[in-house]
């Protein structure tokens, strides 16, 4: 068992996310079972290949690629705080962070 | 009910049989007629669609050029921003998400013409083979309403399956073109990796996410692909790389041209009806003048695991987002972290919170060396056995699925057997190679199958041609 429940409840922890008991459970399998098949990756030695950091060729990355830094307008703010859960324009509004 | 072609359309508003307005109100009234079982759709936009109508009529009658998608009536998947269109990658937590701004694709297919009926569904956040994991139902398949019609696509796959659009976009990030393609038995495309711009496709995980079309046609495919594919400064993963007229490209000859056949995706995963029909299928490419090699992709086996910790590991990033905070559903708690954890907990379904868990534990300290650092070294390994393929052969042919359409509910309680069906499809989404999925005949006679064509990158005209090819000699009836 690769998995503990303390293993889970860590994860969850970073991920910021409720599960209830029957989640923790089922995920704490299901977790298991999916590391147990990945633990096949070390029949491979990868001594000396480098990690695939970039997909495309080296002339098509970004930093040949980017575009002039010039200002565009952008009026969006309305139309994104009139769909925001609890907005108060020209705010978003999220319960109090600093206690006094 | 006649089957409409991108080309057909065109003609007919030309000709003035038919108009863009009248059109779109056939494609209306067969989406209701079948997408109450089905369930293609989640939201139409029929408003949206009127307009861009009215504007191509309005060419028409004024005799002016049209465009090449001139009235043609699209699907686009609901992980695609459309400005004032809901747009809820097939999530609770963005159930009432109305995007700002509309993707480069679906502004490049209106300037082109098309009218976008609507958006269709898929599995949560494009994570799932089935699209069972849509927080809105399963789709059915078109071709037998019992089964699914893959993932996570399915929507746009099944949309396009029965008629009730000509094209449709969808997102492949392990298969999720190409396999719900093969499912419902129509051409499925993925371009290259960084082909067609992402801007305002929302993100599972970036370094494999793609656009790409779904048709009833090779050449419609291609079509489509002539549209969204380009440069786009909002997209800094885009490439100048030209791009051809696929539709000029797609009847050059195939003949003497090298196929490689990898072994290693012949294997004993793959259905005893699937197998003939892609044994037939490689046979057609001879008949049509192809020469036929074996090759060798030694670290295949080793995808689906590379696969699930670098896709999980990003989309545990990506959806780091989805805090209750901007957008989407919002779960009041007493403080903010709590305001977090319960959006998190209850916006998401069951699917996309294991991935942000797996990828969370891949990223977490202690075992990033050994699990997402390993991912990437051998993902290295598998662009690798592309490259070295590409040596020797212009293009290779494999199944695209291993199985056909299965049945709802059949595999949706073993996570690892539902990723195992990606299995043929991760290779070339890790590569970043371009892919197509192509009718292949049917299972038994009944059920879909795909025969999925791997080019080099950026050698979509290649594999299109070889697509069109395979259809005109009849492979999507062996």
């Amino acid at each position: 068992m690769k998995i503990s429940r303390e293993d889970v409840l860590r994860v969850a922890e970073l991920a910021y996310l409720e599960l209830t008991e029957a989640e923790m459970e089922t995920y704490r399998a299901q977790l298991d079972a999916i590391l147990e098949y990945a633990g096949k990756l070390n029949e491979l030695d990868t001594t000396n290949v480098p990690p695939m950091a970039q997909v495309l060729a080296s002339d098509q990355q970004a930093e040949a690629t980017l575009r002039e830094d010039v200002i565009q307008p952008c009026d969006v703010a309305r139309d994104v705080l009139a769909h925001a859960p609890g907005a108060e324009p020209p705010y978003f509004r999220v319960p109090k962070v600093i206690e006094r | 009910m006649s089957a409409w072609t991108i080309q057909s359309v065109r003609e007919a508003i030309a000709a003035k049989n038919v108009s863009a307005r009248e059109l779109a109100a056939e494609f209306y009234k067969r989406i209701q007629e079948r997408n109450p079982l089905l369930n293609a759709f989640l939201t139409l936009c029929p408003d949206r669609a009127s307009t861009q109508a009215q504007r191509i009529d309005g060419l028409v009658a004024a005799k002016k050029p049209l465009p090449p998608l001139a009235g043609v009536p699209v699907a686009v998947k609901d992980v695609i921003s459309t400005r004032g269109i809901r747009t809820t990658c097939g999530s609770k937590i963005l159930e009432n998400h109305i995007p700002a701004y509309d993707a480069t694709a679906v502004e490049r297919l209106e300037a082109a013409g098309a009218v976008i009926l609507g958006k269709t569904n898929c599995d949560e956040f494009a994570m799932g083979s089935s699209n069972e994991n849509s927080a809105y139902g399963p789709v059915r398949n078109p071709v037998d309403t019992g089964r699914v019609p893959g993932g996570s696509s399915g929507g746009s796959a099944a949309a396009v399956a029965a008629g009730l659009a000509v094209a449709a976009l969808g997102t492949d990030t392990g298969g999720s073109i190409r396999q719900p393609g093969a499912l419902c038995g129509i051409p499925a495309m993925m371009g290259s990796y960084g082909r067609v711009s992402r801007f305002g496709l929302i993100a599972f995980a970036s370094s494999l996410d793609r656009i790409g079309p779904f048709a009833t046609s090779v050449r419609d495919v291609a079509a489509v692909l002539n549209i969204i594919a380009g440069r786009d400064p909002r997209d800094s993963t885009s490439v100048t790389t030209p791009v051809p007229d696929y539709l000029s490209e797609i009847s050059k000859p195939v003949k003497g041209l090298r196929l490689g056949i990898p072994k290693e995706y012949f294997g004993s995963g793959m259905d005893k009806g699937v197998r003939p029909k892609i044994t037939a299928g490689i046979e057609i490419f001879r008949k049509l003048g192809c020469q036929l090699l074996d090759v060798h992709m030694p670290h295949t086996d080793y995808a689906i695991a590379t696969y699930y910790i670098i896709a999980t590991a990003e989309a545990s990033s990506n959806l780091a987002r989805y805090d209750g905070v901007r957008y989407g559903v919002r779960v009041n708690g007493d403080s903010l972290l709590s305001m977090y954890r319960k959006t998190r907990g209850a916006g998401f379904g069951a699917e996309v919170k294991r991935r942000i868990m797996l990828g969370t534990y891949v990223l977490s300290a202690g075992y990033y060396d050994a699990y997402y650092l390993k991912g990437q070294k051998v993902r290295s390994l598998i662009a690798q056995d592309f490259r070295d393929a590409f040596q020797k052969v212009d293009a290779l042919l494999t199944p695209t699925s291993p199985v056909p359409a299965f049945r709802l509910g059949e595999r949706v309680d073993d996570p690892l057997q539902m990723y195992l069906a990606d299995i043929y499809t991760v290779t070339g989404s890790l590569a970043g190679v371009p892919g197509i999925s192509v009718p292949c005949g049917k299972a038994s006679g009944k059920l879909p199958v795909g025969l999925q064509i791997f080019g080099p990158p950026f050698g979509e005209a290649r594999v299109l041609q070889l697509a069109h090819a395979f259809e005109q000699a009849g492979g999507a009836n062996l």
